[in-house]
């Protein structure tokens, strides 16, 4: 667990945690890159619109292992990250991000995490939203097809 | 991250370095904007050699140099590009957009 508080200049600190992090777990480095800036994106969310760039409010993360429920995909793991902060409520129409057909700036940043991504979930719970973050380890899913075939 | 600007006949380069993110992107749209509007460089060249990561506020600076670049009628070039970075403009859907070299020299013969 990590605990931190809203501000810009923590970014890069944490992109270099997770971008070890997740070379660690063995996500290929185009992966590791992608899951960065998902979380990269994800923290800039909660320091710019959560917290609407007031410095000092609490942001904590928690990392750990991921497993897949589905029995023919056991034992295939990812990383599971959790981002708490204490702005308020989120509405859920504004998660969805942006469409890309039209050159112009601004929206990427959701389009970034849910391209990077298996599961983005949002939550809020007493005072507090939680955004869980899954990625899973790709692995051959040879015999799952195969069984399912037979 | 870093800014410095040369000067190269009607060509304003800049060097970039470093992450370009949230914590400093509006600096990279700063620069790039006054260039374009208020010097009215033709050409511009944005080095991002020493660049290894852009985020989606650095990216939407690079569209809106892009965008004042072609209201205004000049050239706004990306040179150098990281795989990182690549990859965000790919994933963007942006990289056939922008005029992309690989080095100075080819922008500057271009």
């Amino acid at each position: 667990m990590l605990t931190l508080y809203s501000s810009p200049r923590l970014l890069s600190v944490v992109r270099g945690t997770v971008e070890r992090l997740t070379e660690y777990l063995g996500f290929p480095i185009t992966e590791a890159r992608s899951i960065t800036r998902a979380v990269d994106e994800a923290l800039t969310n909660i320091v710019r619109h959560s917290y609407r760039n007031l410095p000092g409010q609490p942001i904590t993360m928690c990392f750990r292992r991921a497993r897949r429920r589905r029995q023919c995909e056991e034992g295939k793991s990812g990383l599971e990250i959790l981002l708490y902060d204490r702005g308020p409520a989120v509405d859920p129409s504004k998660f969805r991000g942006r469409r890309l057909e039209e050159i112009r700036p601004g929206g990427l940043g959701l389009y970034f995490i849910r391209q990077a991504m298996d599961i983005v979930e949002f939550s809020r719970n007493s005072a507090t939203n939680r955004l869980r973050l899954v990625k899973y380890l790709a692995r051959p899913t040879q015999r799952c097809v195969s069984e399912k075939t037979l | 991250m870093k800014i410095s600007t040369r000067r190269l006949d009607k060509t304003t380069i800049f060097d970039v370095s470093g992450d370009i993110d949230f914590a400093n992107s509006s600096e990279v749209r700063r620069s790039v904007l006054r260039e374009i509007q208020e010097a009215h460089t033709p050409r511009l060249l944005l080095n991002l050699r020493q660049v290894r990561y852009i985020d989606s506020s650095g990216v939407a600076s690079l569209v809106e140099g892009l965008k004042a670049s072609r209201d205004l009628g000049s050239r706004f070039i990306l040179i150098g590009l990281s795989a990182s970075a690549r990859e965000v403009l790919q994933l963007s859907h942006l990289l056939k957009v922008f005029e992309i070299y690989e080095n100075e020299e080819q922008a500057m013969a271009s």
